[in-house]
This record gives structure tokens, sequence and C-alpha cells, in this order.
């Protein structure tokens, strides 16, 4: 009787899991949807973005979250693999043991304060010696490329670890470098995991919001260089909620769900690209 | 393990308790502009110290969603810092006082004055460098506010005209956040409410005559815009109390205190 009653709890929790996601996304496409239709799909994927007066257009947006996402990878997935591949194969214990806490500790950091760090050291470091206004995509870049690299690190990490020793000793007994070993042996056998963590990553980097409304400088133009301000669909989400009324709100909506089928097709692309080992 | 199941329930239990908290007799809500917001605060302060038995609860939300809640009869009394539209006149309005809109220039920019055309040029990007209205050869750095904003409308209807803010401009959610890029960036131009300037910005002149208290009162300085009080019907009892209050020369000289421009009581 009790097993039963357990049982049925455990079941409804586990559902009401599934449930908010469903609701959740229900609710987004049933208040977005909506505007695409009646704005028009013309005008809802134009870059002119002006919802007070009728524009919906929201490419200038999608450029801008895809390209800083792109830069976060480009700055976390070299740092980060980097950095599993030297705690696990090339570091001793006692650096692991310190190292790998410390890294791990950065996914505590709230986005505001790492946000407010690039607003203080590094827009204006990019302002006075690279150029530029400084709020820009570089700026965005960097600073989600760190924030990811807690997330690259540790699975990959994990991943490289459960490669199992006898693929190293094989490799070694080969004549292989070591360096041959980690890169045409570990890496491959630990790919999927690998992936995984840049999956993740990317989805932190795209759903970011706070950091990158304080760096980023918001501007809707497309950013002709990666020192131009950049505007993220995520950002004109939270920059403009609380003002927004009617078709506005719906328009914000509308771009959750651009965000929500971008999201869901990376995460396709990703599993497809895992299932293929 | 029934032990082990007590917990959620206890949990999802203090859910509904929270929602059934029994809400205080006379209270007034306040909501709408976020311009107006701060101010609100200070003389629903007061005024609470005043008459202890009255508590005022002060809300954000923009003008618009105020407008709308004053119509709904969610809030008591709704704030805007904008004029109201056409479809929105059926609402009782008091003026509560005037704000200035100034332009800011970081403390190094050399220009003090700009004209009118020049501001709405730099804004809407046909200007794009300070050499061209007198200054430095360097880029300008437009600093705008988001769209749906209070500001940014009462800084459209003032200044831009029919004009429309370029999309190259940066673009920020707060007065404080736009006065922040500002006092860091050599090449930045903003925007934001009087009453918020402060020593790390410069504030200039427009067509020459300079944002100040005794320009502001004598209309001189001509972009200013209204800060609104709203209700559905004529007020009563605690909320004609609070109208009443803030027209007050206390509250009056609060809010000069703070830089906005009082309204000039007749007593």
């Amino acid at each position: 009787m009790k097993d039963k009653i357990a049982k049925w709890t455990l079941l409804v929790i586990a559902f009401s899991a599934v449930l908010a996601l469903l609701l959740i996304t229900f609710f987004i496409f049933q208040q977005g949807v909506p505007l695409m239709f009646k704005a028009g799909l013309k005008n809802f994927f134009s870059t002119q973005w002006s919802p007070t007066h009728g524009k919906f257009g929201i490419s200038s947006m999608i450029v801008g979250s895809l390209m800083v996402t792109f830069g976060a990878l480009l700055i976390g997935v070299p740092l980060g693999l980097s950095c599993a591949i030297f705690l696990t194969e090339f570091s001793s214990k006692t650096v692991q043991k310190n190292l790998k806490p410390v890294i791990e500790l950065l996914a505590g950091i709230p986005s505001v304060v790492y946000g407010f760090i690039g607003i203080i050291v590094l827009v204006p470091f990019i302002r006075e010696h690279i150029g530029g206004p400084g709020f820009s995509v570089l700026a965005s870049s960097i600073i989600l490329g760190i924030m990811i690299l807690p997330t690259i690190v540790s699975i990959s990490y994990d991943s490289l670890l459960v490669v199992p020793g006898t693929y190293r000793a094989g490799s070694l007994a080969l004549g292989a470098t070591k360096w041959q070993t980690v890169t045409m042996v570990l890496i491959p056998a630990a790919r999927s995991g690998i992936i995984t963590s840049i999956i993740l990553g990317m989805g932190r980097a795209i759903g970011e919001t706070m950091a990158v409304i304080m760096i980023a400088g918001n501007a809707l133009k497309i950013p002709h260089s990666i020192l131009d301000p950049v505007r993220t669909i995520t950002s004109t989400i939270a920059l403009e909620l609380s003002y927004s009324v009617g078709d506005h709100r719906m328009a914000l909506f509308a771009c959750g769900t651009i965000l929500f089928i971008i999201i869901i097709i990376l995460n396709i692309i990703a599993t497809k690209l895992t299932r293929r080992t | 393990m029934t032990r082990l199941l007590l917990l959620p329930i206890v949990f999802l239990l203090t859910l509904f308790v929270d929602g059934c908290s029994p809400k205080k007799k006379s209270s007034i809500t306040i909501a709408g502009s976020t311009s107006v917001q701060p101010f609100i605060e200070k003389l629903a302060d007061q005024f609470m110290a005043k008459y202890p038995g009255i508590k005022i609860d002060v809300q954000g939300g923009g003008s618009t969603a105020g407008i709308q809640a004053t119509f709904n009869n969610t809030c008591n009394i709704g704030t805007s810092s904008r004029n109201l539209k056409q479809n929105e006149q059926e609402l009782k309005t008091f003026l509560m006082c005037y704000d200035g809109i100034v332009i800011i220039l970081h403390k190094t920019n050399p220009i003090n004055d700009l004209t009118e055309e020049q501001i709405r040029a730099i804004f809407d990007g046909t200007i794009t460098n300070w050499k061209e209205v007198g200054g430095k050869d360097s880029k300008i750095i437009p600093v705008t506010r988001e769209e749906g904003s209070g500001t940014r409308g009462s800084f459209e209807d003032l200044i831009m005209e029919k004009k429309v803010i370029s999309d190259a401009c940066l673009v920020q959610d707060s007065n404080g956040s736009v006065r922040e890029i500002i006092a860091t960036t050599p090449q930045g131009i903003g925007y934001i409410s009087a009453g918020l300037v402060d020593e790390r910005v410069k504030a200039i002149n427009i067509n020459g005559i300079s944002a100040n208290t005794e320009n502001f009162l004598s209309h001189k300085y001509k972009f200013m815009r209204p800060f609104l009080l709203l209700t559905k019907d004529a007020p009563t009892s605690n909320v004609k109390k609070f109208i009443d209050y803030t027209l007050s020369t206390e509250a009056q000289d609060i809010l000069k205190k703070y830089g906005l421009i009082s309204i000039g009581i007749k007593e």
C-alpha cells in the first residue's frame, strides 16, 4: 500500500515537470504566434523593429543572438576543452583536485556580476585600445565565453575521464606520443560528451540575458564588425517587457517563440551529431 | 516513507497559505510611470508618517500600464509621465509637477550648447561625428531608451518631432543606466530626466537655453513633460487626501528639492 502511494506520488511529481514544460510551450506559442500572422511574416522577419509603430522585424536580433553565441563558443570551446584535456591527461592529482572546484565555482557567480565586470573592465578596455564604443559583440562574446567555461570544462572532463584506461595504454604501446593519444584516441572516444558540453554551453550563451544587456549596447542595427554594438533576442524581451502592452507585448512573446525554435533546432542538430558515432 | 512524503505536501500547502493572507484596510495602490515612481515613493513615505492609518503601495510598470490599471480599477491612482492620448481622455487627471528632459554629455566633452536640429540629427543618425557640431574629431555614441519607455516617448514628442531615432543608438532600460554610460563614455550623448542629473555628467544648453530651475519655472526651457496623477472617477476619502497632499506646499517643496518643477501653488 505504502509502495503504491509512493509510486503514484512520485509519478505525479515527475509528470509535473513535464506538464510545466508543456504549459510554458503552449503559453509562449499561444501568445506569440498570432502576432506573427497578424503582422505578416514579411514584416516579422524584416530588420525594422519598432513595435510601438507597427514594425515587428526581428531579423537583426536573430543575427545578434547567433553572432554573440558563436563568438562565445569560439572563445569558450578551445579554452574549455584544453583545460579539460590538461586536467585529465597532463596534470597531477593535486592540481586536478584544486583546479576543478575553482573552475566549477565560476558557474556560481551570478550573471549580473559578469556584466558588471564587463562594464567596469572590458568595455573601457576595448573602447580605448581596440576601438568602437566598447559595448560590442566582442565584449559580449568574451564574457559569455568565460561564462560557459565551467559547463564545457566539467562535462568534457567527465567524459574524458571515463574513456577506458586500456585505450590510453594501447595507444601508447603502439608508439603514439601523449599528444597523438589525446587527439587521435581520447577526443574521438569522448566525442559525444564533448559535443554535449558544447551544446549545453551554447544553450547557456544564447539564453543569457542580464550580462548581455549590460555590455552588448543593445543597438538594433545589424553589426558590421565585432566592435559594433548588438541586440540579442533575450535582451529585447528583458528590456522592453516591463513597458509593453498590446501588440508590443505579443511581439515579445513572438521573440520568445523564435528563441524557443532556435534552441530546439540546435538541440536536434546536437543529438543527431552525437548519435552518428 | 510517509514522513518523506509529508515534505512536498507541506511545501505545496504553504503556497496556498501565502495566497490568502488578509489585506490591510484603507490602503491605496499607486501604479504607473517608473519616472514618477521614485518621487511618489518619497511623498508616500511622508504621507504615511502623517496619516499612520493609511498604507500606500507604490508600483512601477510604465505610464501606459498605469493608465490601463486605472481604467481596470487595479490601482487607485495611476501615474503617467506623458500626456494622455485621445482615447485615454476619460480619466481624471491631476498635474503634479513637470520634469525637464535634459541632454547629457561626458564631463570632458568641450561642447556646452546644441540646437534642437543638431540633437535631432545626432539621434536620427545624420550627424555621426562630434566634429560636425564643433567638437573633437571622434565618433558620436548616442544612447537612447528602449521602445515603450515614457522618457523615450517624451523625447520623441519634444525633440525628435517626426524623425525616427536611429537603430545605431545604444539602448538602455533606465535613466540610471543611460547616465552611467554617458559618465564613462567620452563620446556619448544621452537624454534623461532633469531630476536625475548628477555631477558625473554634464547637462547642456538647448538652443542656448540652459537647463536650470529658473528656466524650468518660467517655461523658457521647452523640453518638459508633465507628471500626472490619474483616477477613474472623482477622487474620494483617502485617495483625495493623498492627491491633495501631493499638491500641497509641503509636497511640492519636496519635489522641488529633487529637481522637479513644481506647478506653483495657489494658496
